[in-house]
């Protein structure tokens, strides 16, 4: 007895251990992917190897890894499905631009600007994932899908009746649904359907990369924290985690509020690389091509989804000379990728394949499988 | 009489919404996913009838028909190829699936067509509008036809799944899959023919929106695809008569909200009830509840 006692514990001791170690093995590739995508893109862009088209991604392709970080806290920690994820980001983008045109006179220094718009722009989103959070956290699966997307649609259409502009004496004027008279074409921060307009590009490459490396971080902290746990809990059985005393709403209230600001200050940092942004561009589309992005990383991979949104990104940039058939090329990748990922049959005859290719197979794979089977009887 | 000339063309766009929504809620039923592909069958139905009536020169009856059965063949294909390799291995890979299969079928009439919108010639092009009230209310044929057939494939159906053998797999199928595989019925094909009919309806709907608002563009069917699934969920997804209630409801709030309060608002205001009704119901409007088994 004594004896099943201590291996169970000795086994759940090694458990734990494992699961440390492969934190720290997933924080290390995704803060070593970071690092090396940043020194690679500035050699090659100080080098003149990378051409401009491919340099002006640059701040896109960091606030698209941000966004796929920020939704995989949604749909791969917390196992929920969320359609609206450009929402947030449009709120963040359109509070960003506001809150940098109204400090453009008295703050003269760039980064600083930033930091503010970037911190106003959590909150906001954050506000808004909150108010949207709470209805919805009731619901379940396709149920909180579709309600997601209408948030994120509706968002979206009331950044189209929004109207912001500076007047003489540079005091921020905001209208509702009609256009502010009175104002010059320059002092005109957001003008409904047109959106932002004259933002100054304050938006850099190292900002960018600071900020996904913020996302990162955050995000890898809950994941391995005790909240993450209950977050991860609730998601792989609620009943469960509810009938050993789990908060379900309060964790996952969490989640999504932290994503949402997440997202905000990506779309933030969005906002500020354009000098002009229509909120066209937070549709539904948007909010599928991070939903990819998360999906084809892995769902709950986070360097995954990092690789995925960096390599989609790029991807139609370095396909243009296939322009026709670019958006065709990308749509069957993505039918044949999830037929391939989630089919068992297939899944299992290109593991076969793989194990017998892959230079790195581990030979001790058998035994550790054997030992977990024993720690399961014995627990 | 402006208050009724609204009534009705919400009524008519609703009943788009409600002939798209049945498709979307049938295959939701029966094989628990979201086709997000769905709406995009609703463009190439338009397509083909527009095709098969500007340059084969078949009329306009003829035409619609080519098309539901080309987008019967069609949805039919896209369940074999690209959604049963997924089924049963969770929402979320089959949604993305659904995703790409939308992209593909938009890309794919891009690429057909070009970006250039198409001018779609009404199915009713012959038949005068009728005036009523001394000629303040007009109703369009396009808005008559569209409520008629609404209702039509409406009590179609409901008789369909209760009484022929066809429809009681299907209901079987969607209540309990495996139970329904032991008592002999063949669970993919039936899951096939609830396919067959959604996408053929899908073009019922594509020719009938296109009658009513003729521009034909490659994302066409996005929008009133995202509008219906949010009709049928407003419903109740699963459930026929919730999809037609909501989508006529939905349809009817649309056009009064462009009508009365704003048009920029007007898909704010539709998504809005929406979240208001699943808080109160949060299976929709005539939704079965699910009680959990631990």
């Amino acid at each position: 007895m004594a004896e099943r006692i201590l291996k169970s514990v000795s086994v759940r001791a090694l458990k734990g251990a494992k699961r440390g170690g492969q934190y720290r093995k997933e924080a290390m590739i995704a803060y070593g992917i970071l690092i090396a995508g940043y020194i690679l893109l500035q050699l090659g862009a100080a080098t003149g190897i990378i051409g401009r088209n491919l340099q002006g991604q640059f701040v896109p392709i960091c606030v698209y890894m941000a966004l796929a970080i920020s939704l995989n806290l949604v749909v791969g920690i917390s196992g929920e499905l969320s359609l609206g994820h450009a929402g947030f980001m449009a709120a963040g983008a359109f509070t960003g631009v506001v809150v940098t045109r109204v400090l453009e006179k008295s703050l003269s220094f760039a980064p600083a600007r930033l930091i503010i718009a970037l911190i106003a722009a959590a909150l906001v989103a954050a506000l808004a994932g909150f108010i949207i959070g709470i209805p919805i956290l009731g619901l379940r699966g396709d149920y909180l899908a579709i309600v997601t997307l209408a948030f994120g649609e509706i968002i979206r259409n009331f950044m189209n009746v929004i109207y912001f502009g500076l007047n003489e004496k540079g005091h921020l004027v905001f209208s509702f649904n009609h256009a502010i008279d009175g104002i010059e074409d320059a002092n005109r921060v957001i003008t409904g359907p047109i959106g932002a307009t004259g933002t100054t590009q304050i938006a850099t490459f190292t900002g960018a990369m600071l900020l996904t490396a913020f996302t990162l971080f955050v995000v890898l902290n809950i994941k391995n924290s005790k909240q993450g746990r209950a977050i991860m809990a609730i998601r792989d059985n609620r009943i469960a985690g509810e009938s050993i005393g789990l908060d379900v709403k309060k964790y996952k209230l969490m989640a999504f509020v932290v994503s949402a600001a997440l997202a905000g200050m990506a779309g933030c940092m969005f906002g500020q690389n354009y000098s002009t942004l229509a909120p066209v561009k937070f549709n539904f589309n948007t909010s599928v091509l991070i939903l990819v992005f998360v999906v084809l990383g892995g769902i709950g991979n986070i360097w995954g989804s990092m690789i995925a949104a960096a390599l989609l990104t790029i991807l139609p940039e370095a396909l243009r000379q296939f322009s026709d058939y670019r958006m065709l090329t990308y749509a069957v990748v993505l039918i044949v990728v999830m037929i391939c990922t989630y089919n068992p049959a297939i899944k299992a005859r290109i593991g076969a394949v793989w194990s017998k290719i892959n230079p790195f197979r581990k030979r001790s794979k058998d035994n550790s499988g054997s030992s977990g089977k024993k720690g399961k009887e014995a627990a | 009489m402006n208050f009724l000339t609204n009534l009705i063309s919400g009524l008519s766009l609703g009943s788009v919404y409600a002939i798209i929504a049945l498709g979307y809620t049938m295959v939701y039923g029966i094989s628990k996913m979201l086709n997000f592909a769905h709406g995009d069958i609703i463009m190439i139905g338009g397509y083909m009838s527009f095709i098969m009536s500007m340059y084969v020169g078949m009329n306009g009856w003829l035409a619609l028909l080519v098309a539901i059965v080309i987008c019967t063949i069609l949805g039919i294909t896209i369940e074999r190829l690209a959604y049963r390799p997924l089924r049963g291995t969770g929402s979320l890979a089959v949604l993305i699936t659904a995703i790409g299969v939308s992209y593909f079928l938009q890309n794919i009439a891009l690429l057909i067509w070009g970006a250039n919108p198409k001018m779609f010639t009404s199915l009713f092009k012959g038949m005068s509008p009728i005036h009523a009230a001394g000629g303040k209310l007009t109703i369009t044929p396009e808005s008559i036809f569209t409520i008629l057939a609404n209702i039509v494939i409406m009590l179609c159906l409901t008789l369909f799944v209760s009484k022929t053998k066809a429809g009681k797999a299907m209901r079987a199928v969607s209540e309990d899959n495996g139970a329904a595989q032991l008592m002999g019925i063949n669970v993919n094909q039936s899951i096939s023919l609830t396919f067959a009919i959604g996408s053929g309806l899908a073009a019922v709907a594509g020719v009938l929106m296109c009658s009513a608002y003729p521009v034909l563009i490659p994302t066409t069917g996005a929008m009133p695809g995202i509008k219906a699934f949010t009709a049928a969920v407003f419903g109740g997804i699963g459930s026929i008569p919730g999809a037609m209630i909501g989508g006529l409801i939905l349809g009817i709030i649309e056009i009064f909200s462009r009508a009365y309060i704003s048009t920029e608002l007007a898909d704010a205001i539709v998504f809005g009830c929406l979240i208001l009704v699943l808080l109160v119901r949060p299976t929709g409007l005539l939704g079965k509840k699910v009680h959990e088994k631990v």
